[in-house]
């Protein structure tokens, strides 16, 4: 395969740390050289190569900002970005795969967990010995998850939950569930181990994007779960949403990734494929295409640049983290789009990543906040006024 | 046992290179770089080593403040020191005053056994390795793909153009390594993290001229234009005609 080349059009790398460009150069060599032969097959097949998470595992990328005590990496969050960026250059798939895993699940066990749920989770999580989930979506309640109908009851052993959780993550393929029910009036989250009676989680099939990615649905019927079972900490839809700014900021870091592939394609294709006599990159329309894709995408990587140093200021609010995804997600899906129509006929085969990164962000686009809630997040901060119902 | 594993920043496999304006050397201006691909077998080499025999290992350049990226790098993947001789003209160097400036270096530290890749991806020259091994009179065993090392006593397998060559030999010893010997390991993420504060030192040394002028790099020289010489099985004559008398490759 013709070696990757990132554009850096501004010279931005000079801006990483010296480790933040050794995690980059890491992650881009795992992602091209395991990842990447294996990303056109599994997508085909719809299936996640279960096989590569014990690799993911020994790079570290699970959970990478949690501290070293609970196994993690600690790494800032400038660097996480770039791990981010580096998986979903490979697959929107790989990338969700892992940042379910860090920043909807050992995030909020971190962060409203017990030390003994820390203690018995994040070693697991970050080993990838366990994998888990987040289930917050339902099937009726998408963008406005403060209308969930899932509950948690409290009886005399503990909590029995009840209720269906939808376009779940690596739900069938979870050892527990980080799973958000109404209890007491309150939405609380638990944690769901795999196996508990009245837990199941069956594949959701037929998808025309993030193929090479299990979502599931998660039914809860009379499940029982001890009283310690709850995350102590979690209180309110704030606990879910914190976890859920966590995750869209790696998806404002992933999103260039998807983005750097296809134009690296493009640009490559388009310099080599002969049309009319000479290549394709030197007649104007394809020029103006890259010229557009290559300043949005430039754009895009200071805006998630800045929002990781920010971050690691903890300066970084939700707002910005919503113009973060919602911009660089959509540069990526409209990127990808004009990739496919520049590899011409090629553009539709799998042979080329282009197509499968542009079916993928249609996925990235909605999921985690869709474009359009985002906008009204954006709308929101910026009038004070909520316009959401 | 000290190890030194000793590595050169080169520029990246698809550079494109372009002859500088005084046609002495290469345009570094934009290039980027990366440690050559030889090396890396080196330093692997030398952590397999300790990690057999016991000892540390030095990764050892003759190259700009940059090299520490490289040279860190390794550090994550297991090495235990670092040190960077600083030169801004390193690519510049030729082999046998790179050789002795590494020479002294390596005596400093003491080493035994030296590793190094069996050329540098930028020049091939393949010199560097057996002039400090002559330098300093210890044994040289080039192309190696295979290592035992046993107390004070090794054996290697060289490749030839021939065949495979096994060699006994005495330490100390340096060792030039050639791909097969062994796949590189990744670092972790974790690795990084662990040495993200790391001194890696910087040193001066005695300066030694070079005895080899360059006089002038050109580019290669464009390649010829093809020739079809017909379609279909029609053609199969033809083509066979010009393999065998042309190019008179059959």
């Amino acid at each position: 395969m013709r070696p990757f080349q990132q554009l850096d059009y501004i010279r931005l790398d000079d801006q990483f740390s010296e480790d933040e460009r050794m995690v980059l150069d890491t992650v881009r060599s795992w992602v091209t050289e395991r990842y990447l032969p294996l990303a056109m097959e599994h997508f085909e097949a719809g299936t996640f190569p279960m096989q590569l998470v014990p690799e993911l595992a020994e790079l570290g990328v699970f959970g990478p900002t949690t501290p070293a005590e609970y196994g993690g990496a600690g790494l800032n969050n400038v660097a996480a970005g770039l791990i981010y960026q580096e998986l979903e250059r490979g697959d929107s798939g790989l990338r969700s795969f892992v940042s379910v895993q860090g920043g909807l699940v050992m995030y909020p066990i971190y962060s409203f967990g017990s030390e003994a749920q820390k203690r018995r989770w994040l070693p697991l999580l970050a080993s990838g010995k366990a994998i888990g989930c987040f289930g917050l979506t339902e099937p009726d309640f998408g963008s406005n998850p403060a209308g969930m109908l899932t509950t948690a009851k409290k009886d005399a052993k503990g909590w029995v939950l009840n209720g269906r959780k939808m376009w779940i993550t690596n739900g069938t393929v979870s050892d527990v569930a980080v799973v958000w029910a109404r209890a007491e009036g309150q939405i609380r989250g638990f944690l769901v181990p795999k196996g508990t009676p009245g837990f199941s989680a069956p594949e959701q099939k037929h998808k025309f994007s993030l193929r090479a990615s299990v979502t599931s649905e998660l039914v809860l019927e009379d499940v029982h779960l001890p009283e310690d079972a709850i995350l102590p900490g979690s209180g309110g839809l704030k606990s879910p949403l914190a976890c859920l700014t966590q995750a869209r900021y790696g998806i404002a870091w992933g999103a260039l990734g998807a983005a750097h592939a296809c134009f690296d394609e493009a640009l490559s294709y388009s310099k080599a494929r002969v049309v009319f006599d000479k290549p394709l990159a030197g007649f104007q329309l394809p020029q103006k295409k890259l010229a557009d894709m290559a300043t949005q995408i430039t754009l895009g990587q200071l805006m998630a640049l800045h929002l990781g140093r920010l971050k690691d200021q903890d300066k970084l609010t939700p707002a910005m983290v919503s113009m973060g995804k919602r911009n660089n997600v959509m540069l990526a899906l409209e990127t990808a789009r004009v990739c496919r129509d520049m590899l011409g006929a090629n553009g539709i085969s799998l042979e080329y990543q282009t197509g499968r990164h542009m079916c993928n962000l249609e996925s990235v686009v909605t999921y985690e906040g869709t474009h359009d809630i985002h906008t009204l997040a954006i709308g929101h901060e910026l009038t004070g006024m909520p316009a959401y119902r | 046992m000290k190890i030194v594993a000793c590595i050169k920043r080169v520029p990246t496999t698809e550079a494109q290179v372009k002859v500088s304006a005084d046609q002495k050397g290469l345009d570094t201006a934009g290039l980027s770089w990366m440690t050559s691909f030889y090396d890396e077998l080196a330093v692997e080499e030398a952590i397999r080593s300790k990690e057999k025999h016991g000892g540390d290992v030095t990764v050892l350049t003759l190259g700009p403040s940059e090299a520490s990226k490289d040279v860190r790098e390794f550090l994550a993947r297991g090495a235990d020191a670092g040190v960077i001789l600083k030169d801004d003209q390193w690519h510049a160097r030729d082999a046998r005053a790179t050789a002795k400036i590494l020479c002294a270096r390596i005596q400093k530290a003491g080493a035994e056994l030296v590793f190094l890749g069996k050329l540098a991806t930028d020049r091939d020259n393949g010199a560097v390795g057996p002039m400090i091994a002559t330098m300093l009179g210890w044994a040289c065993v080039t192309d190696v793909v295979a290592l035992e090392l046993n107390g004070t006593q090794g054996s290697a397998k060289r490749e030839t153009e021939q065949g495979i060559e096994t060699v006994a030999f005495a330490l100390p010893a340096v060792i030039t390594c050639q791909k097969g010997l062994n796949e590189p390991r990744r670092a972790n993420l974790k690795g990084i993290m662990a040495v993200k504060a790391k001194a890696i030192p910087e040193e001066s040394f005695e300066d030694v001229p070079n005895q080899q002028q360059v006089q002038k790099v050109e580019p290669p020289p464009a390649r010829k234009a093809g020739r079809i010489v017909g379609e279909g099985a029609a053609a199969v004559q033809a083509l066979v005609d010009a393999l065998r008398n042309e190019a008179g490759v059959i």
